[in-house]
C-alpha cells in the first residue's frame, strides 16, 4: 500500500531519518514508536509531503509520490492528523470538517455556491462519529483539548482516506480520554476498512491498536514486527522500552 | 462569517440600500458627493478584505488596482471614445489580469514579504502613471473624462453609482460565502492543515488577490467617472494606507466591517475638518486606539456588545 525505499532526510549536520525503508500492507495497523527524537515525526512529514527527503522514495499504491505537495498526496487517499492540535480555531466545529469536505468534493474553487449548505449531512455524520455533534456551533479554538484531538480525527476522516496517519493521536489525553479515543480510532478503523499508520508514546495505546509495530531509534528502523515479537525484542528493551515499566504499560 | 445571511443583517442592508437611495430627495450636492465617495471607498475596502480578513495576508499596495480600473476607465472613454459598458468591462477585465499576474508573483511570498511585494509593484503601477504623460497625464492628472450623457447630471450618476456598488457588493458577498469563501477562511485559519486536506493554498490565495483586485478596479472606474478624472494620488502608497486603515477599523473579520470603516473614517475627517486642520493626528490617535483596544474594530465592537446584551437578559 505504502512503500518507503531508503529514505533519508538531514536538518544541518543531524540525520533525522538514516536510509529508512518500510513497507505498508493494506488493512494493518501499523505503530511506529521510539524515544523522543527518534525521527517518527519527521518520519510522517517526508512521507506526507510536508518535508522534502534528500534521497529515497515514497510509493503509494504503486504510485511514486516523493516530492508531490501535501494537497495532491491527501486526494490520492492517504490523510494526516497532528500531533500538536492543528485546526482552524476561529471557525466552528462544523466548519472545520466541512471545509475538508468540500477539499474532497473539490468545490474550494466555486464563487457562486454558497457554503452555509453544503455537505451538511455527511458532516454532522462525521461530528456524530466523533462525538462531536452537540458542538457543531462552537468555535473550534474554544474546545477542550480532547475535543480539539477528536475533532482533528474527524477533519482526517473527511478527506475519506484509505491510508490514515495519526501523529500521536493521544498525546496530552487524559487516561479516561485516551481510553475512549483508543476505542474510537479502532472502531472506524475497522468499520471502513482503514490502513493506519500511526506514532504513539503511550505503549497502552500501541499494544491496545496496532497489529505491527516498528521501532525507529536515532531515525533508523531497529525492529519491526508483531507486537509480541517487538516486545521481547532485547534491542528494543535495552534502548527504547527501558525494561520494566513500559512492556506494563506505564509509560 | 457564519455563511447564511441572517435576518438582522438582511434588514440593516435593506435599509442602509433605502437611505442611500433617498440621499438625492435632500437636494445636496455636497451630501450626493460626499456618499457617493463613501460608497466608492466601501467597495474598495470590501475588496481589500478579500486579502486581508479572507486569505490572511496584508496587502500594501491595493490602490494599485483602484487607479488600474480609474485609469483604463477615463483613457477608454475619453481617449479612445468608447462608449460606457465596453469601457466598463474592459476596465474590470485589465484589472483582473493586472491583478493576477502581480498575484502570481505576490503569492509566491507571505507574510512581510508579501506585503512589501504588494507594496513595490503599488509603486510600479504609480510610475507607470506618472511618467507616461501621453497616456495618463503624468503628475497633472487624467483630466476630463467624458462620462455618458445620461449619467453626466449628479443625481442619475449618483443612482448609477449605487447600482453598480450595490450589485458588485451582493457579488462580493456571494463570493466570501462560498464554498470558496469557506475554504479561503481554512487557508487563513491554518495554511498546513488546509494542504493537507487537499485545499492548494497558493491557488487560493492567487485567486482572493484576484477578487480583491478585480473589485478595486470597478470602484476605481466609478471614481474615475465621478471625478471626472484621475490622478496619481490614487496609486500612491497612502492611498493603500487609507484604504487598509479603513478596513482595519470596521473590522477585518466581518464581511461589512470594512463598509462600516470606510464610512466612518469619510465622517469623521469631514467633521474634524470642520472644527481643526489636524486630520493626520486624529488619524493617527483612531488608529492607535484600533490597534490597542479594538483588534476587531467596529464590527468586533458591535459583536461583542451584542453578546453582552444577551447574556445580560
Amino acid at each position: 500500500m505504502l512503500k518507503i525505499e531508503g529514505l533519508f532526510k538531514q536538518f544541518g549536520g543531524f540525520i533525522a531519518i538514516n536510509d529508512v525503508s518500510f513497507e505498508l500492507i493494506e488493512g494493518e495497523k501499523h505503530a511506529i514508536i521510539g524515544p523522543n527524537g527518534a525521527g517518527k515525526t519527521t518520519f510522517f512529514n517526508l512521507v506526507t509531503g510536508h518535508l522534502l527527503p534528500d534521497r529515497g522514495s515514497v510509493a503509494f499504491q504503486g504510485e511514486d509520490i516523493t516530492g508531490r505537495p501535501p494537497h495532491r498526496i491527501v486526494k490520492l487517499g492517504l490523510a494526516r492528523s497532528f500531533q500538536r492540535i492543528n485546526i482552524y480555531p476561529r471557525m466552528s466545529v462544523f466548519e472545520n470538517v466541512q471545509v475538508a469536505l468540500i477539499a474532497r468534493e473539490r468545490q474550494e474553487l466555486r464563487f457562486f455556491s454558497l457554503a452555509a449548505g453544503l455537505c451538511g449531512p455527511e458532516t454532522n455524520e462525521l461530528l456524530e462519529l466523533v462525538g462531536l455533534d452537540e458542538e457543531a456551533d462552537e468555535l473550534a479554538g474554544e474546545l477542550a483539548y480532547g475535543k480539539q484531538k477528536q475533532l482533528e480525527l474527524a477533519i482526517a476522516l473527511a478527506e475519506n482516506p484509505r491510508v490514515l496517519l495519526l501523529d500521536e493521536p493521544t498525546a496530552g489525553m487524559s487516561p479516561s480520554e485516551t481510553e475512549e479515543a483508543i476505542r474510537l480510532i479502532r472502531e472506524i478503523a475497522d468499520a471502513r476498512g482503514l490502513t493506519l499508520l500511526f506514532t504513539e508514546h503511550d505503549m497502552t495505546v500501541v499494544f491496545g491498536i496496532a497489529d505491527r509495530i516498528t521501532v525507529l531509534h536515532h531515525g533508523e528502523i531497529i525492529a519491526s514486527g508483531a507486537p509480541e515479537a517487538v516486545r521481547s525484542d532485547p534491542v528494543v528493551r535495552q534502548v527504547y522500552l527501558g525494561e520494566e515499566e513500559a512492556v506494563n504499560g506505564a509509560a | 462569517m457564519t455563511g447564511r445571511m441572517t435576518r438582522p443583517v438582511l434588514a440593516a442592508c435593506l435599509t442602509v440600500l433605502v437611505l442611500l437611495a433617498l440621499v438625492p430627495l435632500l437636494e445636496s450636492n455636497y451630501l450626493i458627493d460626499l456618499f457617493n465617495e463613501i460608497m466608492i471607498y466601501a467597495l474598495f475596502a470590501l475588496s481589500l478584505n478579500v486579502i486581508i480578513g479572507y486569505s490572511g495576508n496584508v496587502s500594501f499596495g491595493h490602490a494599485a488596482y483602484f487607479a488600474i480600473g480609474g485609469y483604463t476607465m477615463a483613457i477608454l472613454l475619453t481617449t479612445y471614445e468608447w462608449s460606457l459598458l465596453p469601457a466598463f468591462a474592459a476596465s474590470v477585465a485589465f484589472s483582473f489580469v493586472a491583478s493576477g499576474v502581480v498575484a502570481y508573483f505576490c503569492t509566491r511570498l507571505t507574510d512581510i514579504y508579501f506585503a512589501m511585494l504588494t507594496l513595490a509593484f503599488s509603486m510600479l503601477v504609480w510610475g507607470v502613471a506618472f511618467k507616461w504623460r501621453s497616456m495618463t497625464g503624468g503628475d497633472d492628472g487624467f483630466v476630463g473624462v467624458d462620462v455618458p450623457a445620461f449619467i453626466a447630471e449628479r443625481v442619475p450618476f449618483y443612482y448609477f453609482s449605487l447600482v453598480v456598488i450595490a450589485t458588485a457588493v451582493a457579488v462580493l458577498w456571494v463570493i466570501c460565502h462560498s464554498a470558496f469563501g469557506r475554504a479561503l477562511l481554512a487557508v487563513r485559519e491554518n495554511p498546513v492543515r488546509a494542504g493537507f486536506v487537499g485545499i492548494n493554498t497558493r491557488l487560493m490565495r492567487w485567486w482572493a488577490f484576484v477578487v480583491a483586485g478585480t473589485f478595486a478596479g470597478i470602484a476605481g472606474s466609478l471614481f474615475a467617472m465621478v471625478h471626472r478624472g484621475m490622478y496619481t494620488e490614487s496609486a500612491f502608497w497612502p492611498e493603500s494606507a487609507t484604504v487598509l486603515i479603513m478596513t482595519l477599523l470596521g473590522g477585518m473579520y466581518s464581511f461589512f466591517g470594512p463598509a462600516i470603516g470606510a464610512a466612518s473614517l469619510f465622517l469623521l475627517e469631514r467633521l474634524t475638518n470642520e472644527y481643526t486642520e489636524y486630520w493626520p493626528l486624529v488619524l493617527g490617535t483612531i488608529l492607535l486606539a484600533i490597534l490597542m483596544f479594538l483588534p476587531e474594530g467596529l464590527a468586533g465592537l458591535a459583536q461583542a456588545v451584542r453578546r453582552q446584551i444577551l447574556r445580560g437578559r
